[in-house]
């Protein structure tokens, strides 16, 4: 059953944003664009969360932050990388503490771009997301299943 | 027979009814807030998501102590379907906050910490308003059995009006809504990041929902007590109540834990008190 794409739950972070596309991330949750009509809520702990959204090109002092937080989100998980900084460094990358995108620390499934990213495009980024993360969690299944099979295989080989 | 019938049918039908009366909460939340709100379904797809994610554990004690929460949230609810014992129906589900306390406290995070303390002093807070709710409805039955004070003709709502208004003000502390919703909240998603839940991922987090489906079903019965004379009336007063929880949740901003036990003691030392003395009064000047 296919519960996870009924009900994503985000961690949003900012790592070294300029706050424009924040904004525009906690705009999905206004009644205008309502996104608990699909089953999605801002959580802020990583332990609850499926899908870690993230601004900003990561600056030298939140690099750890933003691996831990990646690290403490249960499988499946997917990041999405929302703006120009949060993909490329934007116009921060020439900075001597900029790391330059999301995906120079933690793996990125999702890119939106735009300064700032729209809701819309937003709330576009987190559904193309849901089918990763499901793509993902059949992956995990498979793999929880292969690896079982393999252990009674091993059970069974002991046996006799 | 007929309690383990009821128990039985507690187990089966509590949770279903629980998530449905879940789901309704959050599209009506959803309403005052101008706002659609997710389908009528929303809880029961975020429990089997739960179920189906990675469970982290720190350390393994916690799943056992949510796991035992579960079953004594359930127990209580059983007994109290069954017609059982209101006093020891009270104490079961004491003991469940407590395992669930002790779960957030298995592990070493100052938020599950934070949210620990909070539920401690939550239950601290609406327990002598709890007993007093048994001891008032045992004056007007003359039983502590739910069964004796289900099948009373006599409309206990009218002896005993304070001890409801208590017991509303403690069932906002136990449906965790504001303004009492200081352990955890189903809103505040960033305050003590999670509170009490914080370190409960996957399934563990899923039945910690479970159990709290169970625990609503439980409350709304308690409530049904109070104007268990006329069924009609008392599923009426037990819809009309739940949706005033609602709108107080979402009118009240939440208050300081200083605040929360309080308004939990002054409910029982006022409302439930007096009532208690004056219907004792009353009775004794009738006798």
């Amino acid at each position: 059953m296919a519960f996870l794409k009924r009900s994503p739950w985000i961690l949003h972070y900012d790592a070294s944003s300029c706050n424009g596309c924040d904004i525009e991330v906690l705009a999905c949750l206004t009644p205008l664009y309502d996104v608990e009509r699909f089953g999605i809520i801002n959580t802020g702990n990583p332990k609850h969360a499926d899908i870690l959204l993230i601004t900003g090109g990561i600056n030298s002092q939140n690099r750890p932050v933003v691996r831990n937080l990646y690290e403490q989100m249960p499988e499946p998980k997917v990041v999405v990388a929302i703006g120009a900084c949060a993909a490329t460094g934007g116009i921060f990358r020439e900075c001597y503490n900029i790391a330059g995108g999301v995906d120079k620390v933690i793996p990125v499934d999702v890119y939106v771009p735009g300064c700032a990213a729209r809701p819309e495009q937003i709330i576009d980024g987190v559904v193309k997301a849901l089918s990763i993360l499901e793509e993902k969690r059949e992956k995990m299944t498979g793999e929880a299943h292969t690896k079982e099979e393999a252990r009674h295989a091993a059970e069974a080989g002991e046996g006799t | 027979m007929n309690g383990l019938i009821g128990a039985v049918l507690f187990l089966i039908l509590a949770p279903i009814a629980g998530g449905l009366i879940a789901g309704i909460d959050r599209k009506i939340t959803a309403r005052m807030q101008g706002r659609v709100g997710p389908p009528l379904l929303q809880p029961f797809y975020d429990v089997g998501k739960l179920f189906e994610k990675e469970n982290v554990v720190v350390t393994t004690a916690q799943n056992f102590y949510v796991l035992a929460y579960l079953v004594f949230i359930a127990l209580s609810g059983a007994i109290f379907f069954a017609g059982g014992d209101l006093l020891l129906i009270i104490f079961a589900f004491t003991l469940a906050h407590v395992f669930l306390v002790l779960g957030a406290y298995a592990v070493h995070s100052p938020y599950s910490h934070i949210g620990a303390e909070r539920e401690l002093i939550q239950v601290m807070a609406y327990e002598p308003m709890i007993i007093l709710a048994a001891v008032g409805l045992y004056m007007v039955t003359n039983s502590f059995y739910v069964a004796d004070i289900a099948a009373a003709t006599v409309p206990a709502i009218l002896y005993l009006p304070g001890v409801f208004l208590g017991f509303a003000v403690i069932l906002t502390i136990k449906l965790r809504k504001s303004p009492f919703d200081i352990s955890t909240s189903h809103h505040a998603h960033q305050e003590i990041v999670k509170g009490i839940t914080t370190e409960f991922s996957g399934s563990t987090l899923g039945q910690v929902e479970i159990a709290h489906w169970y625990e609503n079903i439980f409350l709304l019965g308690f409530v049904y007590l109070f104007f268990s004379w006329n069924p009609v009336i008392g599923v009426a007063a037990v819809a009309v109540t739940y949706v005033a929880e609602i709108f107080v949740d979402n009118v009240t901003a939440r208050v300081r834990w200083q605040a929360a036990l309080k308004s939990g003691w002054l409910a029982a030392a006022v409302l439930g008190l007096v009532n208690l003395a004056i219907l004792s009064y009353m009775t004794i000047g009738g006798a």
